[in-house]
């Protein structure tokens, strides 16, 4: 993968996003078994409705790894030295996500050119589900 | 209210070796079409020993141990009012498959907000490799709805 040069990347660029499908039972199941989290609460509607909720709902973590996909679909893994998100809000069955990433800061760290991505995982409505940011070290 | 003793408690070593099928596994679950992923030739291409761990995958070792669910319900968190609050990884190296992967935590803070209607249970994670190499470090917050 070609990486972006710190010399081209401006304050206020964005990041091609990536459009996810409306979220379904089979990718809550499937993420479960392939993250290890087996919390009930995420594929066990008679669970969480005990637990006050209306069905069962998306992890926060599924969105992270979407974000995380969001920046090594910009620049390779091996450049990304931070990762950081707030869970604002749950991501309900049939909400379809939005990733988008925004540069918002140059700066250099213990000899390395940075970049500060913030990112969030939004769905149809604009509701913002997870918000943070990322630091990618740029040739 | 969770007891503020707890404060400083380490959870359990948790220790993962990562392989590939489990790493494709995870790149279908996510939607990840990149062939760095999945691929391992196309890994090396990109620089890679064998396929990388993507960015978030690490969590899995402590789930996989079974080290933090217990360990909640031990402080006295009740496991169906929790809820991830925030997720902080730092990185230092790569992390491949093949690699066997140590996880060692503790519950660095315990504080609550609107008069213990939310209460928040803090994770510092330290992880390393199979030689001793400081990879990453991971910080969570829980947040449990009273």
């Amino acid at each position: 993968m070609s990486c972006p040069s710190f010399a081209d990347v401006t304050v206020g660029d964005t990041l091609p996003p990536i459009e996810l499908s409306a979220l379904d039972r089979t990718t809550l199941a499937l993420f479960a078994g392939a993250s290890g989290d087996h919390m009930p609460l995420h594929i066990d509607v008679d669970v969480a409705r005990k637990a006050g909720m209306p069905d069962v709902f998306g992890h926060g973590m599924l969105s992270l790894a979407q974000l995380g996909r969001l920046i090594t679909g910009w620049a390779p893994q091996n450049r990304l030295r931070r990762l950081s998100a707030r869970f604002v809000g749950i991501t309900h069955l049939g909400n379809a996500i939005t990733c988008t990433g925004k540069v918002v800061e140059k700066l250099e760290r213990d000899g390395e050119k940075l970049v500060r991505i913030e990112i969030q995982a939004a769905n149809q409505f604009g509701e913002i589900k997870t918000a943070g940011d990322a630091l990618v070290a740029l040739p | 209210m969770i007891d503020r003793k707890h404060i400083g408690t380490s959870l359990p070593t948790a220790t993962l070796e990562i392989e590939k099928g489990r790493l494709r596994f995870f790149a279908k679950a996510i939607g990840e079409t990149d062939p760095v992923y999945v691929d391992e030739r196309a890994a090396k291409e990109a620089g890679y020993r064998s396929l990388p761990v993507p960015p978030t995958f690490i969590i899995a070792v402590e789930l996989d141990a079974n080290t933090l669910f217990p360990a909640l319900q031990n402080i006295g968190v009740n496991l169906s009012r929790i809820l991830h609050g925030e997720q902080q990884f730092s990185y230092f190296d790569t992390i491949c498959a093949g690699d066997t992967i140590t996880v060692e935590s503790r519950f660095a803070d315990i504080f609550d907000k609107k008069n213990g209607a939310l209460e928040f249970v803090v994770k510092e994670s330290t992880v390393t490799n199979q030689h001793g190499k400081r990879v990453a470090e991971m910080r969570s917050v829980i947040a449990i709805r009273n």
